[in-house]
């Protein structure tokens, strides 16, 4: 059965390109682009791996991640961060808040599809 | 060349590394910027008394333009020293440099000497031009997200173009479907990025970075040295407005500013304020009880004296009751932020608790070399009394320089906001700073 992977992203053409390299792999892709009822969506779904864009409508990513590590299911859940700012101290955050992994945009399609895999385990 | 006719050169190298005009440096020197090139250029020998206030203004030993390089490189190195000593929180210590050996590390190894020098004075550099672009960065609104949508456009092109150059077949569906992807975020790309260079394209250069209506009105009434004579002598506010070549929303708040300006006028003419000012000196309290006119009128009477004026520059700062910054007229050693909050500890913010009382209090700004001022605060309301309703509140603060040596209390070290102070010990801190403690 194909591992389940959601992508929370506000911008169409980047989810349109990351779906299509995450389905060519196998993967089953879910999608949502609102910040405001993120958590509920991932806690709904139960995806196997979470890719988490920062900057989003209603809702910042960082938010999001701390609502989804306080309980509810999703504390141990694999959440790759994505963000077009690369500061370190974006780095921190996420890492403080519980990222496993977080990457800057513009990022390339196979660092994508090598990072979903790692989280994984696959 | 012998190494004591290079003087002139350490000079312009000196003067070049404290950001200074060639002719600010020869009027505080008391020579013309024509005598002072030949002097930089090593075409006229120099010593003496204009060596020293040379020295001065340039704030360095008199020996260190006189003697070789290698004066030069101990002191930069020294400097790294200090700079060193400082370390960071947390970390365990390292030894401490060994300066009692810094004469002789330089003369046994003048090559890693020199490039320490130069990875210091780079550092320098770096952090002031950091110190200049994180207060954009991190509060212009406008170019974060401008910055923002450009990378995700990027990243849109980068997935799709990286698909579509792969070997390999893809469905005619797909395929049809990112080439409009590409089509559409190409045309996005173009149009963000004119957008941005629209935006950035009224700087000058990178100390300048005018940007945002406001920082428009700033440079305008700036340009006319915060004084209209037009307006001293009772002309109209359009005439400035048609020949002032801004947008909408600034020319809108800058008939914000002109409209207070000829009211002011009115309240205080500039020769009742001049005659005012002789006798009591530049006290807001004292020539408000002078002139009868309240004191933030008064405050921003003193911010528009000209030049010619010869009783020295003020510098002054608005805030409405959020504490938002509405008018800055800032100083060379006071500079006053543009996007971000102002340092919670100034006079200002503390006037808006205790309204219609004036405030003074010494304040020294942190930097690398610290200025000092007179703060003069007051908030007074504004708006028509309504019942049962708290007036609104503005609070205007003057600054007025002062010579370190009259300085004669303990002065408030303040700074212009929590990152690029300096300052950790502060209870007002609200950001963790990007620069180093003490300078």
């Amino acid at each position: 059965m194909a591992k389940k992977v959601l992508l929370i992203e506000d911008e169409p053409n980047i989810i349109e390109a990351i779906s299509f390299i995450l389905s060519r792999d196998g993967w089953q892709v879910d999608t949502h682009s609102n910040g405001h009822d993120a958590a509920d969506v991932v806690r709904k779904k139960g995806p196997d791996v979470l890719i988490l864009d920062v900057m989003l409508p209603g809702r910042s990513g960082y938010d999001i991640l701390r609502d989804l590590r306080s309980g509810g299911g999703t504390e141990t859940l694999p959440i790759l961060m994505l963000t077009a700012r690369g500061q370190g101290k974006d780095r921190e955050m996420a890492e403080k808040y519980g990222a496993n992994r977080f990457m800057t945009k513009p990022f390339a399609n196979s660092e994508v599809l090598e990072a979903v895999r790692n989280l994984v385990g696959v | 060349m012998a190494r004591d006719t290079l003087t002139g050169s350490r000079i312009r190298e000196r003067r070049v590394m404290a950001g200074m005009k060639q002719s600010d440096l020869a009027r505080f020197a008391g020579i013309s910027p024509s005598y002072l090139n030949l002097i930089e250029h090593n075409r006229r020998r120099i010593g003496g008394k204009l060596l020293v206030a040379i020295s001065h203004v340039l704030k360095v030993e008199p020996s260190l333009l006189t003697q070789g390089a290698e004066a030069t490189l101990i002191a930069t190195l020294r400097e790294a020293a200090q700079d060193r000593g400082r370390g960071e929180d947390g970390s365990a210590s390292p030894p401490p440099p060994e300066t009692a050996l810094l004469e002789e590390f330089a003369g046994r190894f003048p090559g890693w000497a020199w490039l320490l020098a130069d990875s210091q004075r780079r550092m320098d550099a770096l952090e002031r031009t950091v110190e200049r672009l994180t207060d954009r960065m991190t509060h212009d609104p406008h170019l974060a997200a401008s910055l923002h949508e450009m990378l995700s456009t990027v990243t849109a092109i980068r997935s799709t173009a990286a698909i579509l150059a792969e070997p390999g077949e893809i469905e005619p569906e797909w395929r049809d479907r990112f080439h409009r992807n590409l089509n559409e975020d190409s045309k996005r790309l173009a149009d963000s990025s004119q957008a941005l260079v629209r935006y950035l394209d009224t700087v000058d250069d990178v100390s300048t970075d005018l940007g945002s209506p406001q920082e428009e009105v700033d440079a305008f009434l700036d340009c006319h040295g915060w004084n209209f004579a037009t307006l001293e002598e009772g002309g109209s506010i359009e005439d400035i407005l048609k020949d002032s070549d801004l947008g909408p929303v600034s020319l809108y708040l800058l008939e914000q500013v002109l409209g207070r300006y000829a009211e002011d006028v009115a309240a205080l003419p500039m020769a009742l304020l001049l005659d005012a000012l002789n006798e009591v000196g530049p006290d807001p309290l004292a020539l408000s009880l002078r002139t009868r006119v309240d004191p933030g009128r008064v405050m921003r009477r003193l911010a528009a004296l000209p030049a010619s004026a010869g009783v020295g520059r003020f510098g002054l700062a608005a805030c409405d009751a959020s504490g938002t910054l509405i008018f800055r007229k800032a100083l060379k050693d006071f500079p006053l932020p543009r996007y971000g909050a102002a340092c919670a500890l100034w006079p200002l913010f503390t006037a808006l608790s205790r309204p219609n009382v004036v405030l003074t209090q010494e304040l020294e700004q942190t930097g690398r070399d610290p200025a000092h001022f007179r703060a003069y605060a007051v908030a007074q309301p504004v708006g028509t009394p309504q019942l049962n309703r708290d007036p609104m509140l503005v609070a205007h603060m003057l600054l007025v320089p002062q010579e370190t040596a009259d300085v004669s209390g303990d002065p408030l070290r303040v700074g212009v906001s929590c990152r690029i102070c300096p300052r950790t010990e502060c209870e007002g801190r609200r950001e963790p700073s990007i620069l180093a403690e003490s300078f």
